[in-house]
């Protein structure tokens, strides 16, 4: 492009730019925020690392290989779920990442690969895949794993490991390894979780023990105090809505409480009932899903409030001890009919008016 | 985030302002093009009807189209020149409209040519009303809404307050900021018009805690006569907005539907003010307004007087134009134009023309759309309430209709906050826009239909 020739037409000159300008033109806005779906998720994944890492912590190899096959499990069924769909591959948007861990965090530690794998692939494949993929499926993908495999190994899901167990890093039970379809044999089986100690004994596990999680149970139904750290995490940076876990816990507290005063006896304390079983993990990061949650804050607490009542409902007077799972899917199948019936209150529609 | 204390209105959204660049810079006058183009629609309504012909040679500030009934407003020469030709002139969003090609004289003064004066203390109501329309004055903050038409009350209605709008929302503009700065006395000429002719008790100047040093300067310079304020207003977009303005200040809701009108109240740009109190007086008509030109691709980025009609060509080869350039918008980034041709001229809604390098624009264009994953970010910020998650399902499953009747889709008035915060980068306002047409459209044909249906 030489410059501007003397002498001639100012407008014809002009035109020399024109042919070094390529215009793109698009709709406004022309600026965006910046956030991206890949990196709320991956922000999700940071704040499950702790729990995650504490799992591994507290049962070992087991705990360890139990993760990473769910996980592994469920990026594999992604992975031929886009093949089989003809879509690109969308393993890189972490959510499949969250799944799988989620999923990992909710079995028993110990649990037969296998089935750890065959959870997997139920989780994404039909949890989610058969949906539509991320953003279309109606139930938390990995909450629809974990309760495929309640029903279908009850025994196996129900079979649990001590934590902090000795020589859990230079040994794996037997149980983790069983042949494919065979039945697992258990070389070391504990005691009960504090949920159903509490539920067929009546026996309370220790608070402190709950908060830093030196209890039995899944894999990250152990420390509560590393699950609500997580939780803060994604509040305070706007990835996860606060009102959900907030109004679930609260009603938890609240219903539990008001049924402990009636009788102590009968019924856990609001603090036991808080922090034991899958409450924490479920309510934090599982609730949340944004998927499966409704999408206004109104919507959101009448979500939460009823996923804590059920939650309540079932382990008070439920034939198992722990219903936080069921609990939420609930939450998940009501939550279209929460969005349909609460809609935000549109600007200029009555509430406050001006008056001339 | 906005300081506590100070007011803003519920939801919206914090863009990066980029006002730095230019608001220090004083206004400078734009030297005229070898041709300026006037197109005779810039303005909300029905185009002008030429009253000059082709070979004819005009004054600068003479009328040179005259409204063609109430929404329509005169136009005005921009330069003491020859009329080239009438005809197809380029429209900003590609489209050829009706307009005049002036070529002015290279050796002229440039004076600007005086009409009948209209006096603020002698005119009445209806007088000030027709020398607004006149001196072909629209909303000057981007909307190009015949001003005469808004200021003209229905029987039954009154009007409180006049709201003059300072806000200046749109990231990169600084055009209001400066004139604020600049002409405080046009800006209070104006205003006595605006209260004389609406009866209103007050008015209320609302600027954005970013412009601090305008709030201050006309602070120090309010006529002790003049019932007005000047309210200092948190930092957030979409704040000029007519609604949300009203909200932040009054703390009152104009219906679903309705306009300020119904609430006692008229929102009037601060440029617009200033036009009105700098053109009346003297009984001209507009030819010129204060635009600023900036972003990373514009060399001499600033604040210019330019004539009504420049083309953007001539414009940006004045200020010097980056060759990585990759958009060029009528406006700012959040609401503006994209031009598809440089031939396309400065209006009298042209508050800026933003220049973006593919370094702005590359982020937007790459960026994967993922599905909705109902987050509800774009429900946080969507600063009437409405839905935009599930607005945007509807309109991909082309129910424009049930977004219309059911959610509200009418009240949008297209701000962007939903695109701007939509992690998926799902394009919701501009389906919203194409669901609009789509609406209006439908309407227009059952209309047409009448009896048949």
């Amino acid at each position: 492009m030489s410059g501007v020739t003397p002498g001639t037409d100012p407008s014809r000159a002009d035109s020399r730019m024109e042919a070094a300008v390529v215009l793109e033109i698009g709709s406004s806005p022309h600026i965006h925020a910046g956030n991206r779906v890949d990196r709320i998720m991956f922000h999700v994944v940071l704040a499950l690392l702790p729990t995650t890492a504490f799992a591994v912590y507290a049962f070992g190899l087991a705990g360890l290989l139990n993760l990473v096959v769910a996980v592994g499990s469920c990026l594999a069924t992604e992975w031929v779920a886009c093949r089989l769909a003809g879509r690109p591959s969308t393993l890189s948007d972490w959510s499949v990442v969250i799944t799988g861990l989620l999923y990992g965090l909710t079995l028993p530690p110990g649990l037969a690969l296998w089935m750890v794998a065959a959870g997997g692939i139920i989780a994404v494949g039909v949890g989610k895949a058969i949906f539509g993929g991320l953003g279309f499926n109606p139930f938390n993908p990995a909450l629809v794993g974990r309760a495929v495999l309640q029903a279908a190994f009850p025994v196996a899901m129900t079979t649990w490991m001590d934590a902090m167990a000795p020589g859990r890093f230079t040994s794996v039970p037997g149980s983790t390894l069983t042949f494919p379809l065979a039945e697992p044999v258990y070389d070391v089986v504990s005691g009960a979780t504090p949920l159903s100690a509490w539920k067929f004994d009546h026996t309370a596990a220790d608070t402190m023990d709950l908060l830093a999680g030196f209890t039995t149970g899944s894999l990250g139904e152990t420390s509560a105090v590393l699950i609500l750290a997580g939780g803060v995490y994604l509040a305070v940076r706007r990835f996860m809505s606060w009102q959900i876990p907030v109004a679930i816990l609260g009603t938890v507290a609240l219903a539990s409480g008001a049924l402990h005063l009636l009788d102590p006896a009968r019924y856990a304390s609001p603090q036991f009932m808080l922090l034991s079983g899958g409450l924490m993990l479920g309510a934090l990061f599982m609730a949340t899903d944004m998927v499966g949650s409704p999408m206004t804050p109104r919507g959101q607490v009448i979500y939460g409030v009823f996923i804590g009542l059920l939650v309540v409902a079932i382990r008070t007077w439920g034939g198992m001890p722990e219903g936080v799972m069921y609990a939420i899917l609930l939450g998940n199948a009501i939550s279209p009919h929460i969005d349909r019936l609460v809609q935000p209150r549109v600007y200029g529609t009555g509430g406050r008016r001006g008056t001339p | 985030m906005g300081h506590r204390g100070q007011r803003s209105f519920r939801h919206g959204i914090h863009p990066p302002e980029h006002k730095d660049e230019t608001k220090g810079l004083a206004i400078r006058q734009f030297p005229f093009a070898p041709v300026l183009v006037v197109p005779l629609s810039q303005h909300i309504g029905k185009p002008a009807v030429p009253v000059v012909r082709e070979g004819q040679e005009v004054v600068r500030g003479q009328r040179i189209a005259r409204a063609d009934g109430f929404m329509s407003v005169s136009m005005h020469a921009p330069a003491s020149g020859r009329v080239r030709r009438i005809g197809l002139v380029p429209g900003a969003r590609g489209q050829m409209v009706p307009g005049i090609y002036i070529e002015p004289f290279p050796g002229s003064t440039q004076e600007v040519m005086e009409g009948r004066p209209c006096r603020v203390d002698e005119a009445e109501p209806a007088e000030i009303l027709a020398a607004i329309q006149d001196a072909g004055i629209v909303g000057l903050g981007g909307a190009a809404f015949p001003t005469h038409v808004k200021l003209s009350v229905p029987e039954g209605k009154r009007i409180d307050t006049v709201v003059i709008n300072g806000v200046e929302c749109e990231p990169w503009l600084t055009t209001d900021h400066r004139v604020m700065l600049e002409q405080h006395d046009d800006i209070f000429m104006g205003l006595r018009y605006l209260l004389r002719l609406t009866g209103a008790e007050r008015a209320i100047i609302g600027v954005e805690a970013n412009k601090l040093d305008a709030v201050e300067h006309l602070r120090a310079r309010l006529p002790g006569d003049l019932p007005v304020s000047v309210e200092v207003l948190a930092v957030k977009y979409p704040q000029g907005a007519e609604k949300m303005l009203i909200t932040a200040l009054l703390g009152r809701e104009v219906p679903s539907g309705g306009l300020p009108l119904d609430v006692g109240v008229v929102v009037i740009n601060v440029a617009t003010t200033a036009e009105i109190g700098r053109l009346l007086p003297h009984g001209a008509g507009i030819q010129e307004r204060v635009i600023t030109i900036t972003g990373p691709a514009i060399r001499d980025r600033g604040n210019y007087r330019i004539p009504i009609g420049t083309p953007l060509r001539f414009l940006l080869d004045t200020v010097g134009l980056r060759p990585d350039v990759s958009r060029v918008f009528l406006g700012g980034p959040m609401m503006g134009t994209a031009v598809a041709s440089l031939d396309v001229p400065i209006t009298k809604g042209t508050s800026g023309v933003t220049a973006f390098t593919v370094a702005e624009t590359g982020p937007i264009t790459s960026a994967p759309e993922y599905p909705c994953i109902r987050c509800g970010y774009c429900l946080d910020a969507c600063p009437l309430f409405l839905n935009p998650a599930e607005l945007g399902l509807l309109a991909r499953n082309g129910a424009y209709e049930r977004m219309a009747e059911e959610r509200h889709l009418m009240d949008c008035f297209e701000c962007g906050s939903c695109t701007y915060v939509c992690p998926a980068h799902i394009p919701l306002v501009q389906r919203f826009r194409v669901a609009k047409l789509a609406v209006r459209r439908i309407a227009a044909d059952r209309k047409a239909r009448g009896g048949e249906a």
